[in-house]
């Protein structure tokens, strides 16, 4: 069967690689192992492992998955630019952009599975053999078009790959309203992330409107800042051929990502400090803690600090042209928005509680091994799907090297592949 | 799960090794849970015969487990019957003697510590002001001085953010107005929680713990048989007693008479009279949670 064949050979692919390609994999390996054994203590003991508890329900899990969602959605929107500005690459564009947001999906999917109780019970959301609460319950619509986007960036990516491999040209027609209809889930993924916590009035730290909005901004800011640096590796080992200009484009686009969002926030601040309801404490806390409990402020400015520097470097064009400080701007940028939600969205919504008490909450050992546990094997896969992208894209492997064998060989030549 | 193995068939043999590897992990992961109890339905969509069984099943287990006689009922609703509560603020003294009655009665896990009513010590110069209350406030003799107390536990509201919420549909609002959970139905996602606006919703973060001398063997399969790690419980009004025409226990233990319980829809009802002639208030107004638990200052 020709699909059969297809993913034997993609098989073979990720089988071989260099030193380089053995060390990495080992090493991601290693990761999921060490931190999968914490996430067995976890299923062993229940979420008590985790510093999790009545008053903050939701921690670290939630907040890695609200960032992945993010991420899912930035690396397909930035099709867009790519499209409008005529980059030469946009094929190659769409195809990592949409490996990078399989691999978020999954990601995003393994943290909610980790989050609740009862993972067996995980069949009860299905349609058909479970209940879903759809409309009502927006976690169901979180489901659906998480879902939905993950199948669609599949079909895209499996399709283009696939007629690589068979040396077939793909129809347009297919791929293309595939590929326009994938920019609007992209935002609908992130939108319904975003009305997920919106849609709580007893939490009035989310349920300000901007929430969506500012989810939408600030993946704008880490979606591409993977791809930036990602683009930049692919350049130098494979022949994908991207300009200067392209990426320092995508740096302008972020800029601007990032400029909308500094202003939405400072919105946010200036109603929810100026108007001085008793809704400020959240924000009290997050920036500068009540009471004795500092512990969560130096998240916030540490991500608040990061931010402001990877904005200056980014709107300055000689440190944006320039690809040592623009990296160091793209690591910044990711890093403070993983910050932003992973704690800093999630933590301040739930402290202090609805009955005005405060717990202070920081993740625990367990949730930190269970989140590198599925980050490192969100990057494993990525790698994986990565090298086979590359293989048939840039170094020509298709269907004719699997039936004479003579792949074998080639793979060895061939440069450090990731 | 076992099943034997056919060699001739190296596919079928990895892939029922993995099946078995992935059902094992997965299974031992999260204590005992039978076959049956895994493929069990959400309860609104059991028949009559398969809620028996279910019913007759865990009677057998929780009096193994326990050592006594356990019953368990799945009693509906009442017609022309809604629960109503009151709590007089000019009464309630502090005590948290509602808090451990509660706890009892409820067979809420002693450890980790699950409560279903949080007593809130505010002060009298500021009102009703959550931001600076306190529940964890430990003198030597209640009342204090300047002080007063807010008990605050499930609203069991006629508009529950947290049913809404639910994904799966494990939580509802019954016909007299109780808020229930399915405890084998729910996914432990917790959205329930981070949607109640009064801290109501409580997560059995670890396995629940009672001490087989303090269980209460009369329960309700809705309200408090024993609960599994995992899964969110509140506070049900006492389901059990009030559909048995009984008080619930908070309601019973109360020694100043600051709880107030009967049936909304009967007018000479005392909660009726309660909300036809005091100063009544419900807590976060502005939310349209619209709860059925008053509080009102009888003095």
């Amino acid at each position: 069967m020709n699909f059969f064949r297809f993913v034997s050979g993609s098989f073979k692919i990720i089988t071989k690689g260099s030193a380089v390609y053995y060390a990495w994999v080992t090493f991601l390996i290693l990761l999921i192992v060490w931190g999968g054994f914490g996430y067995a203590n976890q299923l062993a003991h229940g979420l008590i492992v985790t510093h999790m508890r009545d008053s903050v329900s939701w921690g670290f899990y939630i907040g890695n998955f609200t960032f992945l969602v993010g991420v899912a959605a930035a690396s397909v929107m930035l099709v867009i630019p790519a499209y409008v500005y005529h980059w030469k690459p946009i094929k190659e564009i769409v195809i990592f952009g949409e490996l990078l947001a399989i691999c978020a999906v999954i990601m995003c999917l393994c943290f909610i599975i980790v989050d609740i109780g009862n993972p067996l019970r995980f069949w009860h959301m299905l349609p058909g053999i479970g209940i879903l609460n759809f409309p009502s319950s927006l976690l169901s619509w979180d489901f659906f078009v998480l879902n939905s986007y993950f199948i669609l960036n599949l079909i895209i990516v499996v399709y283009l790959l696939y007629c690589h491999f068979y040396k077939k040209d793909y129809k347009v027609s297919f791929v293309m309203p595939l590929v326009l209809f994938s920019i609007p889930l992209a935002i609908g993924i992130h939108t319904v992330t975003a009305f997920l916590f919106n849609a709580l009035p007893g939490r009035p730290f989310w349920n300000s409107a901007l929430l969506a909005p500012r989810f939408l901004a600030s993946a704008f800011c880490s979606g591409p800042a993977i791809l930036i640096i990602l683009f930049q590796i692919l350049r130098k080992i494979t022949k994908f051929e991207i300009k200067d200009e392209a990426i320092w484009t995508i740096a302008e686009l972020m800029v601007y990502a990032m400029f909308i969002y500094l202003f939405f926030t400072v919105a946010e601040l200036f109603k929810e400090f100026y108007s001085g309801t008793e809704n400020i404490l959240y924000w009290k806390y997050l920036l500068f803690g009540i009471g004795e409990n500092h512990e969560i402020v130096i998240y916030s400015w540490s991500s608040i600090i990061m931010g402001s520097i990877a904005f200056l470097l980014f709107l300055i064009p000689s440190t944006r042209k320039n690809f040592l400080t623009l990296n160091i701007g793209a690591v910044l940028i990711y890093g403070s928005v993983y910050i932003e939600k992973g704690i800093a969205l999630i933590v301040p919504g739930f402290t202090p509680d609805t009955l005005g008490q405060i717990y202070v909450y920081t993740p625990s050992i367990t949730e930190v091994r269970t989140a590198v546990m599925i980050f490192s094997s969100g990057f494993l896969l990525f790698t994986f799907l990565s090298k086979i992208a590359i293989a048939i894209v840039f170094e020509d492997y298709c269907i004719d090297d699997l039936s004479s064998g003579k792949r074998v060989d080639k793979v060895k030549e061939a440069p450090v592949a990731m | 799960m076992k099943k034997p193995v056919n060699y001739s068939g190296r596919r079928k043999f990895l892939k029922n090794l993995s099946l078995f590897a992935v059902g094992s992990l997965a299974l031992s992961g999260c204590g005992p849970v039978t076959m049956k109890e895994f493929l069990q339905k959400n309860f609104r969509t059991l028949s009559k015969k398969e809620k028996d069984d279910i019913i007759k099943a865990l009677e057998k287990k929780y009096t193994a487990k326990y050592g006594k006689e356990f019953h368990v009922t799945d009693e509906p609703a009442a017609d022309g019957v809604e629960f109503g509560y009151a709590l007089d603020l000019s009464r309630c003294i502090g005590c948290r003697r509602c808090v451990y009655a509660c706890v009892k009665e409820n067979n809420q896990s002693r450890d980790p510590q699950i409560q279903y009513i949080q007593v809130l010590q505010m002060e009298k110069e500021k009102g009703i002001d959550f931001a600076h209350s306190d529940v964890h406030y430990n003198p030597d003799l209640v009342p204090e001085e300047g002080y007063f107390y807010v008990p605050v536990q499930c609203q069991q509201c006629r508009n529950p953010q947290c049913t809404e919420v639910c994904p799966v549909k494990a939580t509802w609002q019954e016909p007299d107005g109780i808020v229930v959970v399915d405890y084998n139905w729910c996914i432990g996602c917790r959205y329930c929680m981070a949607a109640c606006p009064y801290g109501a919703r409580h997560f059995n973060w670890g396995e629940p713990n009672i001490p087989a001398d303090e269980i209460n063997p009369e329960t309700h399969y809705l309200g408090n048989r024993p609960r599994m790690k995992g899964v969110v419980e509140k506070c049900t009004f006492c389901i059990k007693r009030v559909r048995n025409g009984k008080y619930p226990a908070c309601v019973e233990i109360c020694p100043v008479g600051a709880r107030k319980f009967g049936n909304l829809l009967d007018p000479e009802s005392e909660i009726r009279y309660i909300l036809a002639n005091k100063r009544v208030l419900v807590l976060k107004q502005e939310l349209n949670t619209q709860p059925r638990f008053y509080y009102f200052f009888g003095v």
